[in-house]
């Protein structure tokens, strides 16, 4: 089974309308080459799932600049003004979810749960139209599993079978999502052979992985 | 009163140093919490958080030798100290959500005589998403909120808070330019004043009632 592939290998995988979970925090951790991907395929009506929108000229941000995205499910929006921007203007739905909660709901999708219950958002806005459930006299909220079509992640040193290990705070939404989606695509810095990752040094299990693209380096990635 | 606005964060941030003891693990917010890294007394080693993924995080570093791989929550590169680790999101907020973190720093457009934050929207004019405002409120054992006393005159500590709130009851401690301001289970408990103003200037300058102990100390800045 061959997981690293081309660019080019990848361009049937993608249609409108998908929803798609893409690894990052503000840009850092976010394979940008498959955004560039996305841009030159011009597939639109995307729901992205992500930490935040980043900046205009960077990872998600693009995507929003180019306009392939109808729906975004974020924490933060405020590094990117063009996100507030097209959703004054009602060209964007923004759902903002607290960010640990953001991440919890992707886990639970990726593991099989029906939800997970957070006091995070008990009180506020976030509470609107959702279930509160009470345990040991304590109040929560149920917040429910988010999965997606495929999920779009960066590592670090990536090994051919697609174990990763990933630098630094690149690691941030990464793993989650490579967990929650049908199809993980992984953009590597740095592709080696089976077995130069140590055991346990890998911190995404290969099994996870589809594919495997080259990515640039750095912040250029 | 205090009018300028440096000397007012760099007293509030001074002062909530004070507040933090050898060993704790602390998160401050985006924007003037954190400056109160800046004033760590001597003797007192404190870890500091970041949400996006690190344990242990150290200053900025020299320009030039900047890690592209390690950010901070503000999308700053920064650096790390020996004994700093790095995890993913999911773990980062079972960090925060778990009471695992010590204190929390935030900033806020209104609190008020209930503990209650309000710091992620104004409805209609900023809605830059509350990233991970809402889980640090909300789980870390001990939130201080760092604010300048009033927003172009109007005061901030209010009876009631207007805006959409981050937390509900969660705000132990209130920080400002000119007191240090207990929540308790009574109210709004005045412990300090700066020396540059009387307590009628702070009471004409906050909207929530306080109760005023015959002990108000100075705020040793």
């Amino acid at each position: 089974m061959r997981k690293v592939v081309t660019f080019e290998e990848l361009k049937p995988l993608f249609k409108d309308g998908m929803t798609l979970m893409i690894g990052g925090f503000l840009a850092n951790g976010t394979p940008e080459k498959l955004i560039d991907l996305l841009i030159e395929l011009n597939v639109k009506d995307l729901t992205i799932i992500a930490n935040d929108t980043s900046f205009p000229d960077r990872g998600i941000g693009r995507l929003v600049v180019a306009g392939l995205v109808k729906k975004v499910i974020t924490s933060h929006i405020g590094t990117n003004p063009v996100t507030g921007k097209l959703m004054n203007e009602g060209k964007i739905e923004v759902e903002l979810v607290p960010q640990g909660t953001l991440a919890e709901r992707i886990r639970a999708y990726g593991a099989g749960l029906g939800g997970i219950l957070t006091p995070t958002g008990v009180g506020t806005m976030v509470e609107e139209g959702k279930q509160k459930i009470t345990v040991n006299g304590k109040e929560y909220l149920l917040e429910l599993p988010l999965g997606a079509d495929i999920a779009l992640i960066r590592g670090s040193i990536v090994d051919e079978f697609g174990n990763i290990y990933y630098k630094g705070t690149t690691r941030n939404f990464n793993p989650i999502m490579a967990l929650a989606a049908k199809t993980v695509i992984v953009e590597a810095e740095k592709i080696v052979k089976v077995g130069e990752i140590k055991p346990e040094d890998v911190m995404t299990p290969g099994v996870l992985v589809d594919y495997i693209v080259k990515g640039g380096e750095g912040d250029d990635n | 009163m205090i009018t300028d606005q440096e000397l007012a964060k760099q007293i509030i941030a001074k002062r909530i140093a004070k507040e933090l003891k050898d060993g704790q693990l602390v998160n401050l917010g985006i924007g003037l919490p954190t400056l109160v890294a800046n004033y760590i007394p001597e003797g007192v080693h404190v870890i500091f958080q970041s949400e996006n993924g690190i344990t242990g995080m150290g200053p900025m570093p020299e320009p030039g030798k900047e890690d592209v791989n390690i950010i901070n929550a503000g999308g700053q590169y920064v650096t790390v100290l020996p004994g700093a680790a790095f995890f993913d999101s999911a773990f980062s907020f079972a960090l925060i959500r778990g009471g695992h973190v010590d204190v929390t720093v935030l900033g806020a457009l209104e609190v008020d005589e209930e503990g209650n934050l309000a710091n992620w929207i104004i409805p209609g004019k900023l809605v830059p998403g509350m990233g991970g405002a809402m889980d640090l409120a909300t789980g870390a054992k001990r939130v201080i909120v760092a604010m300048q006393h009033t927003a172009k005159g109007q005061p901030k500590i209010l009876k009631k808070c207007r805006l959409p709130l981050t937390a509900k009851g969660k705000v132990s401690l209130i920080v400002t330019e000119l007191a240090v301001i207990e929540v308790t289970k009574e109210g709004l408990l005045l412990k300090e004043i700066h020396r540059d103003t009387s307590i009628e200037e702070v009471k004409s300058l906050t909207e929530a009632n306080l109760i005023i102990p015959d002990d108000v100390k100075y705020m040793d800045v």
